[in-house]
């Protein structure tokens, strides 16, 4: 059953292993979790492997101490599940590397196996183009601490992004977190006590749909930041997700971007355009249910466009919301409106259009320069005006799909 | 540094008795394929042992990487009636057959033997890295495409012991550092920071079309009377983060650009730069460099950690390298309060 690389090497030293030269016919590496030599020997199969090939991780326990990668195109690696029993990529003593998994080739396909408690980054996929991140569970088992790791699922400056199926808990930045990428499906995962479920950043054309961001700090985000290669975030669509009980207490490092999210988030778009967030069930959040903001610190970047715009919010289910506000002065705002705000906030500069028959609170900040203890929260009506045409369906390539049927 | 000058004096005398040792028949051919012999005795590049290689010339960087205080002794082979011509940018055209070869070891563990080889190699399909472990026997060393960790106990010059687990990098992490837009291509040898002897650059045979275009520009990190406490900075930056922090490198979607050749005062360079992905990495603190205050640059505290979520660089380094910290302190607390 099992094949040792290692062996199998040594059988070929005699001869050079003439890499290049064999034959291309795609085989099944499988890889043993025994022995004091398995994290080399599952990086040397993850080297060797040829396009086309499957990397099978045994069942069991790994102890891993270094982080892993794949370089090699047309990848794929195959667990034998997510929970007890599976394949489990345990990361506690891990002493080297920025994440578990770095992926670096295009059309890898990575599925049915968990990583548990790295350092830095869960997976991370760069420059990896095509890649199903398919069921896969990420997860920093003590739950929300600072010392965890920052992201669970990681792809960033890619084209076609597909996460499908995958469960990631106790990130201290974002659990799932797409960076600088385009043409993004996020769909039927569960993000749960990360500080921010799943994060949508410096990123065009994505759909973030029928996923589940619950006890979260702030459960999905859709951000745009200054001075990165790739910027100016738009075409967005969050639709057909549960949002609710976003809780947990921000547990990121300070000076992260997210450290500023405040507990009981929903969905929180900042600084980008063309953002649709449409029949989602909202509840729940303590601060608001969706929340409408501009880029707030200060930059030099000519290029980037702090504030959001064309937002549009219809549709949705609201539960409760917004009766513990975590921004300042929002206690006594709550108070003054009768024990809560409502469940749409918006700082007052860009523009959204919310059609969903609940009310929308205005900090009334005209532009991002003016402070916000300049804010003169007051309910504000945003149902005039024509939304802008309904974005497309985002649609993958075809051999994406297929590798999940 | 003896040993690189005893190593030039195996390769000279080679190259001036025109080879009286026996060369291996085939190197040539076998660097130029694709294969990934298991042994480094394979490519005929050290038939006596670690010490040096055979037909090569050993060279030096004005300011090296920081790779766990090993001692690094760099040797280039390029075939025979072929030269290597310096781009205009500063960046050298090895020909293909050429072998960049870097061992690394420390004086005090095995008796100054190196640990590990590495080896670049531009072979048709371009440039492919591959790391070897010598043997316990130092009579050869073993391919290590997975990499490995090695226990190592070494002092660093001033005087402390270190007992690390010394991690030789997997295939993949050569290239997360020698990665331009995916492609493998050398980090060390660039004009600026490139030091070749002229008597060999220059005396036939010939290694360089224009020989005279190897101008190190750039200051020795740790020799004061060579630049100025920024401008050596700067040097370290290029050296030790710029292979990944360029827009075309690992680190290209962070945004921080730490080249030579980047505006050293721009938010990009870090001047008031708001952690990306940084996760831990950040420290708590706001920006990567706060002019004035090295103690709220998460720049430092990121070379000052050795926990795999916090450090930098990601790859190659399991202590901190206190003298180059201490250099990059000491030019962010030069740095006028509230420069950006």
């Amino acid at each position: 059953m099992r094949i040792h690389i290692l062996q199998r090497a040594r059988l070929l030293s005699v001869a050079l292993i003439a890499i290049a030269a064999m034959p291309a016919a795609a085989k099944t590496i499988r890889v043993s979790s025994d022995g004091a030599d398995a994290n080399e020997k599952l990086q040397e199969a993850l080297i060797l492997a040829q396009p086309g090939d499957t990397v099978e991780l045994a069942p069991g326990i790994w102890k891993l101490t270094d982080g892993l990668s794949l370089d090699v195109a047309n990848v794929t690696v195959r667990g034998a599940g997510v929970a007890e029993g599976g394949s489990i990529l345990d990361f506690t003593g891990q002493q080297g590397a920025g994440e578990g998994l770095l992926v670096t080739s295009d059309d890898v396909f990575l599925t049915n196996f968990a990583v548990l408690n790295t350092k830095g980054d869960g997976i991370k996929s760069k420059g990896a183009d095509r890649i199903v991140y398919h069921k896969l569970r990420v997860e920093w088992t003590a739950g929300p601490k600072e010392t965890n790791g920052a992201y669970g699922i990681y792809p960033v400056e890619s084209t076609d992004v597909l996460i499908d199926s995958v469960v990631v808990r106790g990130a201290s930045d974002a659990g799932i977190y797409v960076g600088q990428s385009k043409n993004i499906v996020v769909r039927d995962s569960i993000a749960t006590e990360n500080v921010a479920g799943i994060e949508i950043e410096n990123s065009y054309d994505a759909d973030v749909h029928d996923n589940i961001a619950t006890k979260n700090t702030g459960g999905i985000l859709v951000f745009d930041l200054p001075s990165l290669p790739m910027q100016g975030g738009h075409n967005v669509r969050v639709f057909d997700n549960i949002v609710n009980d976003n809780s947990t207490p921000n547990f990121a490092p300070k000076g992260n971007i997210v450290a500023s999210v405040p507990t009981g988030t929903g969905v929180l778009i900042m600084a980008n355009r063309n953002v649709e967030i449409f029949d989602n069930i909202l509840a729940d959040n303590g601060t608001a249910n969706v929340m409408i903001v501009g880029y707030r610190y200060e930059h030099k970047d000519p290029n980037y466009q702090p504030l959001p715009k064309a937002i549009v919010v219809r549709g949705n289910q609201h539960g409760r919301a917004g009766y513990a506000p975590q921004f300042p002065g929002g206690d006594m705002v709550a108070a003054a409106m009768g024990g809560s705000v409502p469940p749409v906030l918006w700082d007052g500069a860009g523009d959204a259009i919310v059609l969903d028959e609940v009310g929308v609170l205005s900090l009334n900040l005209p532009d991002v320069k003016t402070p916000q203890s300049e804010a003169k929260p007051a309910p504000a009506d945003l149902s005039k005006g024509t939304p802008p045409a309904a974005l497309p369906a985002i649609k993958l390539p075809e051999s994406m799909e297929a590798q999940i049927k | 540094m003896k040993r690189i000058i005893a190593g030039f004096a195996a390769a000279l005398l080679c190259v001036a008795t025109g080879a009286t040792v026996p060369l291996p028949d085939g190197r040539q051919p076998l660097i130029e394929s694709d294969a990934i012999p298991q042994k480094l005795s394979a490519f005929g590049l050290f038939p006596f042992g670690p010490e040096a290689p055979l037909v090569s010339f050993g060279y030096t960087l004005r300011t090296p990487l920081f790779s766990d205080y090993t001692d690094k002794r760099r040797f280039v082979s390029i075939p025979d009636g072929k030269k290597a011509k310096v781009r205009a940018d500063g960046t050298i055209d090895f020909p293909v057959g050429t072998v960049l070869i870097k061992s690394f070891g420390w004086s005090d563990v095995n008796g100054g033997r190196p640990v590990e080889t590495r080896l670049l190699i531009h072979r048709a399909s371009g440039w492919v890295a591959l790391p070897y472990i010598w043997d316990a026997d130092g009579k050869d060393a073993t391919l290590a495409l997975g990499g490995r960790r090695v226990p190592a106990s070494f002092r660093s010059p001033d005087g402390e012991t270190h007992d690390i687990r010394y991690a030789v990098p997997n295939r993949n992490q050569c290239k997360e550092c020698h990665s331009l837009n995916g492609a493998i291509v050398p980090i060390g040898p660039k004009a600026r920071n490139f030091i070749f002897p002229a008597e060999i650059a220059r005396t036939p045979p010939m290694l360089f079309e224009n020989p005279e275009a190897l101008k190190p520009a750039m200051p020795i990190w740790d020799a004061p009377e060579s630049g100025s406490v920024a401008a050596r900075a700067r040097a370290y930056l290029d050296v030790n983060c710029a292979h990944c922090h360029n827009p075309a490198g690992s680190a290209s979607n962070s945004g921080l650009f730490l080249r030579w050749t980047d505006d050293p005062t721009g938010v990009n360079y870090g001047i008031g730069k708001r952690p990306t992905a940084a996760g831990r990495g950040s420290g708590g603190m706001d920006f990567a460099i706060q002019p004035g205050d090295p103690d709220r640059s998460f720049l430092i505290y990121r070379l000052e950690s050795t926990d795999p979520g916090i450090a930098m660089p990601e790859v190659g380094r399991s202590t901190v390298h206190k003298e180059g910290a201490a250099l990059l302190r000491q030019w962010i607390a030069e740095m006028p309060k509230g420069a950006h």
